[in-house]
């Protein structure tokens, strides 16, 4: 049972099989992934043969916490970072110091080895942002009062990692039993104001690259229109930036995270998400599995009291520190529990430092095992936790508190109306809506011309607005009105499907070249159609006809019922448009339409052959 | 049961508090139809045929409006001129309003004690609105007394619930009464 072929099978299906079911109870899809990777480990099925196989791949799929945490910049924009500031250091700082102290405090109660205890005090004051994210996200509640102080409790944990791992070398009682191994960093062996400029230098390479290297790049690769170019490339941005972080002893994640931030305002920014956005979901669910094959079920089943009652006895500590906090925010009861119990696990880093201290030799083996047993633990125990509390306390605290809470949300609305085209028709449209407060999120194909928009202070995003994916970015789900302004046959029919399938809430708002699309986009059942020359050609024939000597008012009701005989007409013909035999080109169908029309028309004369203010008839009767 | 056509005009209708609850209080009732016209003929563009058509199959009709510089606010008035057609709703052949009710359910920002003859505006509403009564007159219609909620400005809730309550229970019993006892004038 060995290849690659055999273990990406083993996977897929273990997770295929899992997470559905697991979504189905409501437990998340965290939990459905711990359980797929539990079973398909050692200790169950045996798929993976030992512990090191699963150690690797949640290495190698670390990764997916990073792109999480590139894609989660990307939807914050530097301002709104700016306004969390308090959040993070105060919050953050707070819960991370009080943690590493208790838990160092309770532990010297125990062992006496205070070396040890340091490490272990500082991994488990670290939450897992795999697990915490991912749950508010499916519970949508990243933009909920608890979901930000969640998010900045993470960030300021991410940080925190910094000084941790600089720390440990400094606890080595004897020299590390691999020398030539290290954390990643190139520069650990440099003297201090080394480390510290390229530190600085690296955060600053990655803020000028965010801001002026990456728009032009992904410009010139989206004019190739070659999609899976422009994916390479954000995986490009991603992976550059993460191992230049891991050069110089950064947190890879704390970068991406810094360089989505910048990129939050770029024209890209949607078509990264989707772009992205598989990568990440699937790194993550990987990661997640590895977790659950980790578990060393040999070592809790030796002395299960221990490891079970440690375990409970850590995410207890740190949910009680963090509802302290909590409280002292003004969060609600039930806001508050779920947050301190959502945060309460030891996070994924701490694998990281207990290898890292196992290698200077501040742990050995089997303290290190034991600790890695309650990481993995606390991480499956987070869901069920959360899933017991949704279901019990939360359930009635919400049912009481749900008119107060819901003042204190401040998520962000995304626009009602998408705007697909921001050509000259297009962005006529948004500058009407825009000059009476309606924002439209706006999609356009053209790098150039987003770039342009975008320097003239428009709000536009690159992508092709028939991805499916992309217009999710972009807001579908949440829009009212989709307007398609660009006039291509081929994607407005695509628009019509895509939107018809995906999003039927959608009021779709098209614009059409001529008649003969117009017929087209009908027959597929769209509603609100637009002949582009409509108005304006009837209204040239309006000023035409005042020239002549038209009294202005008279032409107006002339035009209007004009335009509303010709919408008219439309809906009708479009019956007979398909009795032709199919030989006949679009061409001559189009003259033959006009033929129809124009003959139409001069059986029907045109007047206003309403009697309003005419006194001819009141005449004729003296 | 007599079907309802209420003809509702006004050109700010999102800022009218008072308009937007005597609305709300009508809407939605069986055989009460309600025409908002600034809604529907924005460029004052009235399709005349499906304005007589409603005309044809509502017995009772309100023009409710609010009181500008003493009349209707225009597009009432396009109405009037537009749909009121000669051979049609009055003249040679222009029978088909006959017997048909009619009156003005209107608003103003004046009490209804301005409106005397001792008042500031010098006439009372009654006299104000008799182009509306010699319109009906002229078609042959019976023209009701008129439903008045004044000073709307400072309108206080209780007034203006109690207003309310009184317009939709005169919508009401026009619809349900099986005799209209409401005087009324008409061309004998």
């Amino acid at each position: 049972m060995e290849g690659f072929l055999f273990n990406s099978i083993i996977y897929i299906l273990a997770a295929i099989v899992c997470v559905p079911i697991a979504k189905k109870l409501g437990m998340g899809s965290v939990l459905g992934y711990l359980i797929a990777g539990i079973l398909i480990g050692p200790y169950v099925f045996g798929f993976i043969q030992d512990g090191k196989e699963g150690q690797d791949i949640m290495h190698t799929t670390e990764f997916g916490v990073v792109m999480m945490l590139f894609l989660i910049g990307l939807e914050l924009e530097p301002k709104n970072l700016w306004k969390m500031k308090n959040l993070i250091l105060r919050v953050g700082l707070t819960q991370v110091l009080i943690t590493i102290l208790v838990i160092f405090g309770l532990a010297m109660l125990v062992l006496d080895d205070w070396r040890i205890n340091l490490t272990l005090s500082m991994a488990m004051a670290l939450s897992s942002t795999a697990i915490v994210l991912q749950s508010l996200k499916e519970k949508n509640q990243l933009d909920s009062p608890s979901g930000k102080m969640s998010f900045g409790v993470l960030l300021m944990q991410d940080i925190a990692v910094i000084p941790i791992l600089a720390i440990l070398p400094l606890l080595a009682v004897s020299e590390p039993m691999v020398s030539g191994e290290s954390h990643g960093s190139l520069l650990e062996h440099q003297p201090g104001w080394v480390q510290t400029l390229s530190i600085f230098g690296a955060i600053g390479l990655v803020i000028l690259l965010g801001r002026f290297g990456f728009g032009p790049l992904l410009n010139w690769v989206s004019k190739t229109k070659l999609r899976e170019l422009f994916t390479a490339s954000a995986l490009l941005i991603v992976v550059g930036i993460a191992f230049l972080m891991g050069l110089v002893g950064l947190s890879p994640a704390l970068g991406t995270f810094l360089a989505g931030v910048i990129l939050a305002n770029s024209p890209y920014k949607h078509a990264l998400e989707s772009d992205l956005d598989p990568f990440k979901g699937l790194l993550l669910g990987l990661f997640f599995m590895a977790v659950g094959a980790t578990i060393n079920f040999d070592l809790i089943m030796a002395n299960p009291g221990i490891i079970i009652s440690v375990t409970f006895g850590v995410m207890l500590v740190k949910a009680i520190i963090l509802f302290v906090i909590g409280k002292t925010k003004k969060l609600g009861f039930a806001e508050n529990l779920s947050y301190a119990f959502g945060l309460a696990q030891v996070s994924e880093f701490s694998f990281v430092i207990y290898a890292f201290a196992l290698q200077l030799g501040i742990v050995d083996g089997e303290v290190s095992d034991s600790l890695m047993a309650i990481t993995a633990l606390s991480m499956t125990f987070t869901p069920i936790l959360g899933l017991v509390l949704d279901k019990t306390i939360l359930a009635k605290a919400q049912g009481k508190s749900k008119g107060e809470e819901r003042e204190a949300d401040t998520i962000e609305e995304k626009n009602a109306v998408i705007l697909v085209g921001f050509s000259h028709f297009g962005s006529t449209l948004g500058r009407f809506l825009r000059a009476n407060g309606i924002e439209a999120t706006v999609l356009d194909y053209n790098p150039d011309q987003v770039d342009l928009l975008r320097r003239m202070g428009f709000k536009v995003f690159y992508g092709d607005a028939t991805r499916v994916d992309l217009l999710h970015s972009a807001g579908a789900e949440e829009a009212k009105i989709l307007i398609s302004a660009v006039n291509s046959e081929e994607t407005n029919k695509k628009l019509i499907e895509v939107c018809h399938e995906h999003f039927p809430h959608l009021e779709l708002m098209l614009r059409a070249k001529n008649r003969m699309d117009a017929y087209e986009y009908m027959e597929m059942n769209a509603k609100n159609i637009y002949r582009e020359h409509l108005d304006s050609s009837i209204r040239m024939g309006e000023d035409a006809l005042k020239k002549l000597g038209f009294r202005a008012y008279t032409v107006h009701r002339l035009a209007a019922q004009f335009k509303k005989y010709d919408e008219e007409a439309l809906e009708v013909l479009v019956q007979f448009k398909n009795n032709r035999e199919e030989y006949i080109s679009k061409v001559k169908k189009q003259i033959e339409l006009q033929e129809t029309l124009l003959s139409g028309e001069l059986a029907k004369k045109f007047s206003l052959n309403d009697h309003a203010w005419d006194s001819d008839a009141m005449k004729e009767q003296k | 049961m007599r079907k309802i056509l209420i003809l509702f005009a006004h050109p700010k209708y999102e800022q009218s508090d008072v308009n937007q609850a005597l609305i709300r209080e009508i809407r939605g009732l069986e055989q009460v139809t309600i025409r908002d016209l600034y809604e529907l003929y924005p460029d004052f563009s009235i399709d005349v045929q499906q304005e007589q058509e409603l005309l044809f199959e509502h017995e009772v009709v309100v023009w409710h409006h609010p009181i500008y510089w003493y009349s209707c606010p225009p597009l009432l008035k396009q109405w009037i001129d537009l749909v009121l057609e000669y051979g049609w709703a009055y003249g040679q052949g222009g029978i088909y309003l006959k017997n048909k009710y009619v009156f003005n359910a209107i608003t103003s920002g004046g009490s209804e004690e301005v409106y005397q003859h001792s008042g500031r505006n010098r006439y009372t509403m009654e006299e104000f609105l008799r182009p509306f009564e010699q319109t009906a007159y002229l078609c042959n219609m019976r023209y009701l007394p008129h439903f008045h909620v004044g000073g709307t400005h400072k309108i206080t809730k209780e007034e203006l619930n109690r207003q309310k309550a009184a317009y939709r229970e005169l919508i009401l019993s026009l619809r349900d009464s099986p005799e209209i006892t409401l005087p009324y004038i008409q061309k004998p």
